[in-house]
């Protein structure tokens, strides 16, 4: 597997993961370096790279990878209440269900193709969330959210309100007040989460990295391009799919199970399909078929949910301080509905105007602006497919 | 045996909901090819033109009450509706009392100007892009609308009652002979028959019109019909125009069961896709039918005794109706071979 | 103490202080995990103290959250001595004195919690880690409430809830570092089950229909608890998906079921939605048992009655404060606000208001930010004068105890913001319970270090 990546990809790995490594300085100029915020680019960073393998190699769109999510970080969870704090059993809990779960729902949607697949995945996650919102609240909690709680007093309390940590309570960890999850030791919130988050979002890239140019990864690009040619030509097609849905789906339970590491609790409106739909989302506005695109992507989306709905009318009278009175006044107001309260509106125009100027997203922006610069230089673009990344089905 | 007749004749009203705002999302997809994710919030532009007339028809100057005063114990500014100066107070009151049925005609003008310019601009350079394109652009533009309607209108539902004497319940009991439990809103029954009357009329438009003939002729074929000399792409425009305003006139009739808020389109939209997939991508006939059938099942689906069978039921079996008619049928009910699958 | 005018730029130059700072200046090394001089979480180091105001500021939510964010606002112009100083002039305590807190001038950073615990709690993250909030403070509902209330004691700072009525927050899911001043689902019950009693009788048949969620099975359970004590028997009560929109067919049932009562549990715009689809089909009109069929809301929101619109005319439900109360705190908080913003302020502006107020006084009166000193002030605090009566916050379990108010939907109302009335306030002693019966434990105070 490893001699099917070439010496470019060995360098855009290194890249990556120097860009990724270094986040918590370079991200300082746009005060986005704090360990929440970092944590989450390489969780959903993580999430996004995953569906994209499904849906930016094969062109199955599904709007329903919420609810792998959900059930990762609910997997992790109970690890933590079951099990122990240390993340490692939690980790391998979370994708292994994840991964059973995609297998499941992957094996009926499969059957169908096109936007068919699109609702049946969607069905499959809102019923998810319905009912993790209500009659499974014994499981999930329901609205309050799963959550690590002391260890119980007696048998008689639920699991869900009292935990009982079989493997730390057999090693005789002392406990004080409630546990945070850690590594060995080594607490896993803050800047050793973002760093957990960041390895394991390395080590992410590089499997879809490799994934993308292995034969595997191929078939999975020829069925995007045109699957019936493929039929004719006698190749079972849908065990590629399974593999790939099941693939994207331990991805999304990975990443749920990192939310759940970094910051101990699980709720349902994880499964919504407002987040099915936020990765959709993220992948086509970094650009879909790319590697790197989908990270842009997670990330931008989750500056703007942070950050720019935290731009208040203060910050900005001090943004436009230095301009006279009334007109920082207007300039105050006009900038108000893009930020703060409005940040809603200023994520819906983005959305319009990078997919009706920059159809390939935000990668396609930078390879446009890089064969600006290097004109008449073949652009080798760093893309999964040599073309434009998201190919036209029709 | 009331139960159940009650909960048949609430499955064809919201059934009728149903079919109402999902009719215009299968048109457009089953004659532009476009999915579109701002039919959502097209809807709740529609109920927003309830909104609006009424607050044209409040506008008021303000006069200082010399006898009142108001929660700061400082004169009241009253508020006078010139319409009451104009006309008196019994016809502003009857046009007040009637806002909701009157807007529709202001809701039919406006939402059919606001779908064409939306083709005009927007979604006629998204033909020939690919689904996810479309998805994203136009749910980008959902959320523009929707921020710009809060900006305006605030993000707190408004309240717009149904004329007086429709407001509240009918005893179709008494009606058929039955019990006098057997009582069911004036306006739900309304909205049902406009329903029927809207979803006729758009398919008497299709079947006898020459501008129906070529746009089903268009939906089959788009290639063939254009090499016979016929712009297919304004009859198109205008198809977009005619799903908008259905899209709106259903908003702005649904403004008294659900008093509308910017965010209302959002909460339609997974629905109404489900009802057209479940119907089959661009059929219109299945889109009804889908709608019926799902609103049908949701009202049983409710019952106590059911319920108490199958906890949860009631929360899921929209999406468990999806999953098995989309697994047993590959193309919704009603759905043609090739559309959307690939 | 003396006020200046009024200046709503120079206010909001001191919010903007703290989170414009952290855009420029490199915090990696001064702040958050790794270095940590102080003895607690958050320290503040300059001449200001920086806040966290988490409220929803898009979704259903948005207006309440709004209104929440101007009652902020107007606190912290109050703390720093501008404006007319509102509750702080009535306010038993008399230690702040409109010049800060602990001689830190007051600034405050804001964020949107979208309805939704992850949001919220990585906006309250944000706060904490980026911008060196040491309170974090807002919320309007139950679920974002216990979520962040709980990241608020693993980071260690206070946490103030806003507006959330579940009995978990003070209950099952209480948290040392945090404090209520809202009411709960117990109280609504015992407050509002005598009024039942005598406006409808003892000879009811009840029939809920319950937001199928935390808050309102706890809704259900203590008004089911109260009403069944008086003697009326609950016919059924059937749980409705959050959000349905349409609630029709939970209604149809209730024709046929021998009600005479029925109770929504339902809050914000499923309450709007239901209440107004209950009112269309006639149930208020309807006769059963020879008895006149009436609705119950047992939590009132004047800011989503207004979206309800005629329906609430009278109908019975509880509410934390109304604008319309004629005592000295009331009065002032009620003009500050009224002459700030031109409408009067709703019960979630109210508690987040006299929520600032509380932990202000609480950090002054202890002379630091320390999350356990300023609990310990909380602790077993009695006050007087921000419109509630006496009130008390229990020690036990971080909960306010004072009067209930008991309301109706107003028949004739002078304006739009005149949809209630206030029919009884029930006193404190009647809506008292002991704290070991929503269970839950404190557990220690966490100073994050």
């Amino acid at each position: 597997m490893l001699r099917t990546l070439s010496r470019s990809d060995w360098l855009l790995l290194i890249v990556f993961a120097a860009v990724v490594l270094t986040l918590p300085w370079t991200m300082q100029p746009i005060g986005a370096a704090y360990p929440d915020l970092l944590q989450k680019f390489a969780i959903y960073g993580l999430f996004a790279i995953g569906f994209n393998i499904l849906f930016g190699l094969t062109g199955y769109l599904s709007f329903g990878h919420a609810a792998f999510l959900g059930v990762g970080s609910y997997a992790a969870v109970w690890s933590f209440k079951l099990l122990t704090m240390n993340v490692l059993p939690a980790l391998a809990l979370s994708v292994a269900v994840a991964g059973v779960f995609a297998f499941l729902i992957g094996y009926v949607s499969l059957r169908r193709s096109g936007i068919y697949f699109s609702i049946l995945t969607l069905a499959f996650a809102q019923m998810s969330y319905n009912l993790a919102y209500s009659v499974f609240t014994p499981i999930t909690n329901g609205e309050t959210g799963l959550q690590v709680r002391a260890i119980r007093a007696s048998a008689e309390t639920p699991l869900r309100d009292g935990d009982v940590r079989i493997i730390d309570q057999a090693l005789g960890v002392q406990e004080v007040g409630i546990p945070i999850s850690n590594l060995f030791g080594m607490k896993m919130s803050g800047y050793p989460g973002f760093y957990f988050c960041a390895v394991l979002l390395i080590i992410g890239f590089f499997i879809a990295l490799s994934i993308s140019r292995s034969n595997f990864g191929m078939m999975l690009k020829a069925i995007k391009s045109n699957q019936n040619r493929l039929k004719y030509t006698g190749v079972h097609t849908r065990p590629y799919l399974i593999a790939a849905f099941v693939i994207s789906g331990m991805y999304a339970g990975l990443a749920g199970s990192l939310l759940s590491i970094t910051d101990p609790i699980a709720g349902a409106e994880r499964m919504q399909w407002t987040a099915s739909g936020e990765v959709v989302l993220m992948t086509i506005l970094g650009g879909a078929g790319t590697l790197i695109g989908p990270v842009l992507g997670a990330g931008l989306i989750k500056y703007a949910e942070q950050k720019v709905s935290s731009w208040n009318e203060g910050i900005l009278h001090d943004a436009f301080s230095l301009l006279p009175g009334p007109v920082q006044d207007f300039f105050v107001e006009f900038a108000t509905l893009f930020v703060g309260e409005g940040w809603h509106l200023t994520l819906g125009l983005m959305f319009m105007i990078i997919v009706i100027f920059l159809p390939g997203g935000l990668m396609e922006g930078f390879r446009r602006l890089r064969r600006a610069l290097t004109s008449g230089r073949s652009s080798a673009s760093r893309t999964m497919s040599s073309t434009s990344p998201v190919q036209e089905r029709g | 045996m009331d139960a159940i007749f009650l909960q048949i004749l609430n499955g064809l009203d919201k059934g009728g909901a149903y079919a109402l705002i999902a009719l215009g999302l299968t048109l457009v997809f089953g004659t532009l090819g476009v999915v579109n994710f701002a039919h959502g919030a097209l809807f709740m532009l529609g109920a927003f033109c309830a909104v609006t007339l009424n607050r044209l028809l409040n506008i008021s100057f303000e006069r200082v009450s010399e006898t009142e005063t108001n929660f700061l114990g400082k004169p009241l500014v009253e508020q006078v509706p010139y319409l009451e100066q104009w006309f008196g107070p019994e016809v502003a009151g009857f046009l007040l009392d009637w806002s909701v049925p009157i807007s529709i005609l202001l809701a039919v003008v406006v939402m059919a100007i606001v779908g064409i310019a939306m083709e005009r601009g927007l979604i006629k350079h998204f033909y020939k892009r690919p689904h996810a394109d479309q998805i994203l652009v136009t749910f980008g533009l959902a959320i523009v609308l929707q921020e710009i309607v809060r900006h305006f209108f605030g993000a707190n539902p408004i309240p717009q009652p149904a004329p007086d004497i429709v407001a509240g319940a009918a005893n179709v009991g008494a009606w058929l002979g039955l019990g006098d439990n057997l009582i069911y809103p004036w306006w739900r029954l309304i909205y049902f028959l406009f329903s029927a009357v809207v979803i006729f009329a758009v398919f008497a438009f299709l079947q006898f019109t020459t501008f129906g003939m070529v746009v089903r002729a268009g939906m089959h074929d788009r290639e063939t019909v254009g090499l016979l000399g016929i712009n297919i792409q304004r009859r198109f425009t205008i198809v977009f125009g005619l799903a908008a305003a259905v899209a709106g006139i259903a908003g702005a009739m649904y403004t008294p069961i659900l008093p509308p808020d910017y965010h209302m389109g959002m909460d339609f939209l997974v629905l109404s896709f489900v009802v057209v997939v479940v119907g089959g991508m661009g059929s219109l006939g299945g889109a009804v039918l889908a709608g019926f059938l799902l609103g049908i099942l949701q009202s049983f689906a409710s019952m106590t005794a059911i319920k108490s069978i199958l906890p949860g039921i009631d929360q899921i079996i929209i999406y468990l109706v999806a999953v098995i008619v989309l697994l047993t049928l590959p193309r919704g009910l009603m759905g043609r071979p090739g559309v959307a699958e690939d | 103490m003396t006020f200046r005018n009024p200046n709503r730029r120079k206010i909001l130059k001191i919010g903007a202080a703290a989170g414009v700072t952290t855009l420029a200046t490199p915090y990696f090394f001064s702040r958050g995990a790794f270095a940590q001089s102080m003895d607690y979480r958050n320290a503040p180091e300059g001449d200001t103290v920086t806040l966290g105001f988490n409220v929803p500021q898009t979704g259903a939510y948005a207006d309440e959250g709004a209104d929440e964010l101007r009652a902020y606002q107007l606190a912290v112009e109050h703390l720093n001595g501008e404006g007319d100083g509102g509750m702080l002039n009535t306010f038993s305590s008399k230690a702040l004195e409109g010049n800060g807190v602990n001689g830190k001038k007051v600034a405050f950073v804001t964020g949107d919690t979208q309805t939704k615990s992850d949001a919220a709690r990585a906006s309250a993250k944000r706060m904490i880690e980026n911008d060196g909030a040491v309170m974090i403070t807002g919320g309007s509902s139950s679920g974002v409430a216990i979520a962040v209330q709980g990241l608020c004691q693993e980071a260690g700072v206070i946490f103030m809830a806003g507006l959330t009525h579940s009995n978990d927050t003070t209950g099952k899911d209480k948290r040392a570092n945090g404090f209520r001043h809202f009411f709960n689902t117990e109280m609504t019950g015992a407050a509002l089950a005598p009024v039942l009693k005598n406006a409808y009788g003892t000879d009811r048949k009840a029939y809920h229909l319950t937001a199928d969620y935390t808050w309102g099975w706890s809704q259900e359970g203590s008004i089911k608890k109260y009403t069944e004590q008086l003697g009326w028997e609950t016919v059924d009560a059937v749980r409705t998906p959050l959000g349905a929109g349409d609630f029709s067919q939970y209604l149809t049932p209730v024709l046929n079921s021998g009600a005479d009562v029925l109770v929504l549990n339902h809050y914000g715009k499923d309450m709007v939605n239901s209440l107004t689809q209950a009112v269309q089909f006639g149930l208020r009109d309807k006769q059963v048992n020879g008895k006149d069929f009436v609705i119950v809301v047992p939590l009132y929101s004047r800011l989503m009655a207004q979206g309800a619109g005629e329906n609430v005319k009278g109908i019975f439900g509880s509410t934390n404060w109304h604008w319309s109360l004629q005592d000295e705190g009331s009065k002032a908080f009620v003009k500050s606000f009224g002459e700030k913003y031109g409408f009067p302020p709703s019960q979630a502006a109210h508690t987040c208001y006299c929520q600032t107020l509380l932990y202000a006084d609480a950090a002054q009166r202890s002379g630091t930010f320390q999350p356990s000193e300023v609990g310990k002030a909380l602790e077993g605090f009695e006050f007087d004068g921000l419109g509630n009566g006496p009130v008390l916050y229990r020690e036990a379990d971080h909960q306010c105890f004072k009067d209930v108010l008991v309301v109706k939907g107003k028949e004739n109302p002078d304006s739009k913001f005149d949809l209630l009335e206030v029919v009884e306030i029930t006193p404190r002693e009647q809506v008292e319970y002991p704290p070991e019966l929503l269970g839950g434990e404190l557990g220690p105070y966490n100073d994050g270090v």
